[in-house]
């Protein structure tokens, strides 16, 4: 086994018996459904939006070329700088440099997955730089030193008891654990920090190609500030976040907030075009957009799932995810958890490395039905099974299936296996559960089925067998009910 | 090959095989002409319905601020709303005043008898973020979400309407547009080809939900927005 797929199943087997965790994401999420159903409802179409939205990106992706050097060049008209980034330490390279050039000292940041994805934070302290997370949650994540929970909710695993002991140690201040009340110190403590910073760093939820824009969508008001107040704003974006029009926007917007928090439209969704314009009172003076491939261009060549390419990343799938709700967002340890994440992982870093994702699924297509933009998720899943399995094949699998189908193949065969089956459930027994037990994975936490006492074929011919000789008494009219 | 060409011959490479689904036919590949945008797609009947009348869109806006926590006035003149500003001013016990020198802003917050911090010509950031209140003018309003429309040209830039506390907005009754299409529409026959800076849509005041998904008011940006509209 991986040690990704150890570490996964260990963080698995303590977490879905975690009874505390359960009750917390199920009330969050539980929370969640109501809005967001809510939302939906108000739609006219949501079907059609879904549709809509669907075929708009796979329009971006298939032209996805043409879209990045239009953006591009409408971003560079403006004075912007644009970056290529064909891989994570490129990325690095470009934004450190460009901290190291500016002789930045404080760094502010608002949430951005890509940035997770390449370990931003961990290059640029490693450099010397302090960055300070500015969005709530991202922000109490770091102060814990862990890995965001949720794409979109980072702190969802933590009650405001937990919060509040965590600011009073590390900022010595928490008053309560009144959600507003420590909300507020938050806000305090971050708002000394946007004075002082003089560089600010975002993600993007799309790129506008026709316009060359960015686009920003949060509740909190912290990216705003982070756009508004440094001298030097940087934005990481993948090269799939490509839309082709400002006017596409009024479709995912709505969409976006919709089912990634059940609101109509999120807080602040914002549009940034490029550095401060002659006549503007304020704003960087200089704007940097650093494009991000990292693999996305693997994802892209393949055909059967370049739809990943689709996702904006709402956490759609996650919050109805079976698998999510019960093992929790850190135990995948990817930067992208749930079903998205267990699609686009094996493509970042490595099938055979990660393939245990594609296999810890119930298959159930419950991700599939609430992705906004119809991305085919649970098939990319069977899909990878297939894939990593046709390149390493395991000979017990292998033998296993051909014994099975020499098995359902003679009759014979077929019930000279039950017999012995159900011989062998009653020694089972003696075992059963215990460490000697060959089925103890399942066993040890699940009841283990029952061979039935008779096979459909006996129970068939004994019925028939016993009709005949009622029939042969009162003729066929009296069949009954 | 520099970076760039390094990225866009990955993209054309992996393009040239079409995609495929497995349970449809695949999506035609779009062909590879000069023009960059297909035709524009009409969204209004997706999106939440909203009426067709200006009652409609008052009606619905004032809806939305409600769940939303926006406080959203609806005066028939301007010395109506000037009459609100003094409310607001005497209730919050506003001392110091941000604003810029829009058409309608200028005079409403230079008559509110405070000094006014203009963010026009520049300013401190420090200077601004002690003031009580900020008070800009807007692009839009939206009915069918209760969103306000600013851009870096019409609201004083990127911060006057995101660091004071309270965030006032005075738009004009022609500014409500029904709908995010015609919003849209709305931005693109204003700016065109010469977009401002920054083109935000701000709905409610600044909100979180990250300490158990309980919501709290003021994360970082405004806690109170009003919307003054005549």
């Amino acid at each position: 086994m991986t040690p990704p797929a150890s570490n996964f199943l260990q963080r698995a087997r303590v977490l879905t018996r975690d009874l505390r965790h359960r009750d917390l994401i199920q009330t969050a999420l539980g929370k969640y459904e109501v809005k967001r159903d809510e939302m939906k409802a108000r739609f006219q179409d949501w079907e059609g939006a879904r549709a809509a939205a669907a075929a708009i990106k796979a329009e971006a992706i298939g032209r996805l070329d043409q879209h990045l050097e239009t953006f591009a060049a409408r971003l560079e008209a403006r004075g912007a700088k644009v970056h290529w980034a064909p891989h994570a330490e490129a990325a690095r390279q470009i934004i450190v440099g460009i901290c190291r050039d500016r002789q930045a000292r404080t760094i502010v940041k608002s949430k951005a997955m890509t940035a997770e994805e390449i370990h931003l934070n961990e290059a640029l302290e490693g450099a010397g730089f302090e960055v300070v997370e500015s969005d709530l949650g991202e922000f109490i994540v770091q102060l814990r030193g862990e890995a965001p929970y949720h794409i979109v909710f980072p702190a969802m695993h933590l009650t405001r008891g937990e919060i509040r002991d965590l600011f009073a140690r590390k900022l010595g201040d928490a008053p309560s654990d009144n959600p507003e009340e420590l909300t507020m110190v938050a806000r305090r403590v971050l708002r000394q920090k946007y004075l002082a910073a003089d560089m600010g760093i975002t993600g993007a939820n799309f790129a506008i190609a026709e316009t060359g824009m960015i686009s920003v969508t949060e509740n909190e008001g912290n990216a705003r500030l982070t756009a508004a107040l440094p001298r030097t704003m940087i934005t990481l974006v993948g090269i799939e976040k490509v839309l082709p029009r400002l006017a596409d926007l009024a479709l995912f917007l709505p969409m976006l907030a919709t089912v990634g928090a059940g609101q109509l439209l999120s807080g602040y969704n914002t549009l940034y075009g490029g550095p401060r314009q002659p006549g503007e009172p304020d704003g960087p003076e200089e704007f940097h957009v650093v494009l991000l491939d990292n693999q996305r261009s693997a994802i892209l060549a393949d055909p059967e799932q370049r739809d990943a390419l689709h996702c904006i990343r709402c956490g759609a799938c996650l919050n109805v995810c079976p698998i999510f709700r019960h093992v929790g967002g850190q135990t995948y340890g990817t930067t992208y958890p749930g079903p998205i994440g267990a699609v686009i992982t094996p493509h970042l870093r490595g099938l055979q490395e990660w393939k245990h994702l594609p296999f810890a699924s119930s298959l159930c297509g419950a991700c599939t039905e609430a992705c906004p933009v119809k991305i085919d998720l649970h098939h990319h899943l069977l899909q990878h099974r297939r894939n990593a399995r046709a390149q390493r094949p395991v000979w017990w699998e292998k033998l296993a299936f051909r014994a099975f189908a020499a098995v359902v193949n003679h009759p014979a065969l077929w019930r000279l296996s039950l017999a012995l089956g159900r011989l062998g459930q009653k020694a089972h027994g003696l075992v059963r559960g215990t460490r000697l037990d060959p089925a103890y994975a399942w066993t040890q936490s699940r009841e283990m089925p029952r061979l039935a006492p008779q096979s459909f074929k006996q129970w068939w011919r004994q019925r028939s067998a016993n009709r005949a000789g009622r029939d042969a008494g009162t003729g066929p009219d009296a069949a009954g009910p | 090959m520099n970076p760039r060409d390094t990225i866009l011959a990955r993209i054309r490479e992996a393009l040239r095989t079409p995609a495929a689904r497995h349970d449809a036919p695949a999506p035609p590949t779009p062909a590879r002409g000069e023009t960059t945008a297909p035709p524009a797609r009409d969204f209004t009947g997706l999106l939440p319905r909203v009426g067709p009348r200006f009652e409609d869109w008052t009606a619905a806006f004032a809806a939305a601020s409600k769940e939303l926590r926006t406080e959203f006035v609806l005066c028939e003149t301007e010395a109506q709303v000037r009459a609100e500003l003094l409310r607001l001013r005497d209730a919050a016990g506003w001392q110091r005043l941000a604003a810029h020198r829009g058409r309608w802003v200028a005079p409403l917050a230079g008559a509110l008898d405070r000094p006014v911090l203009w963010t026009d010509d520049g300013y401190d950031k420090s200077a601004l973020e002690v003031c009580d209140a900020g008070l800009t003018g807007c692009d839009a309003l939206v009915a069918q979400t209760g969103t306000v429309v600013v851009t870096s040209a019409s609201a004083g830039g990127r911060a006057l309407n995101v660091l004071p506390p309270h965030h006032v907005v005075l738009a004009r009754r022609e500014q409500l547009v029904p709908d995010l299409p015609t919003a849209f529409r709305r931005l693109e026959e204003q700016y065109g080809a010469s977009y401002p800076s920054m083109i935000s849509l701000i709905t409610g005041p600044s909100r979180t939900g990250d300490i158990e998904r309980i919501l709290v008011l003021g994360a970082h940006g405004p806690k109170r927005l009003t919307v003054l509209c005549w």
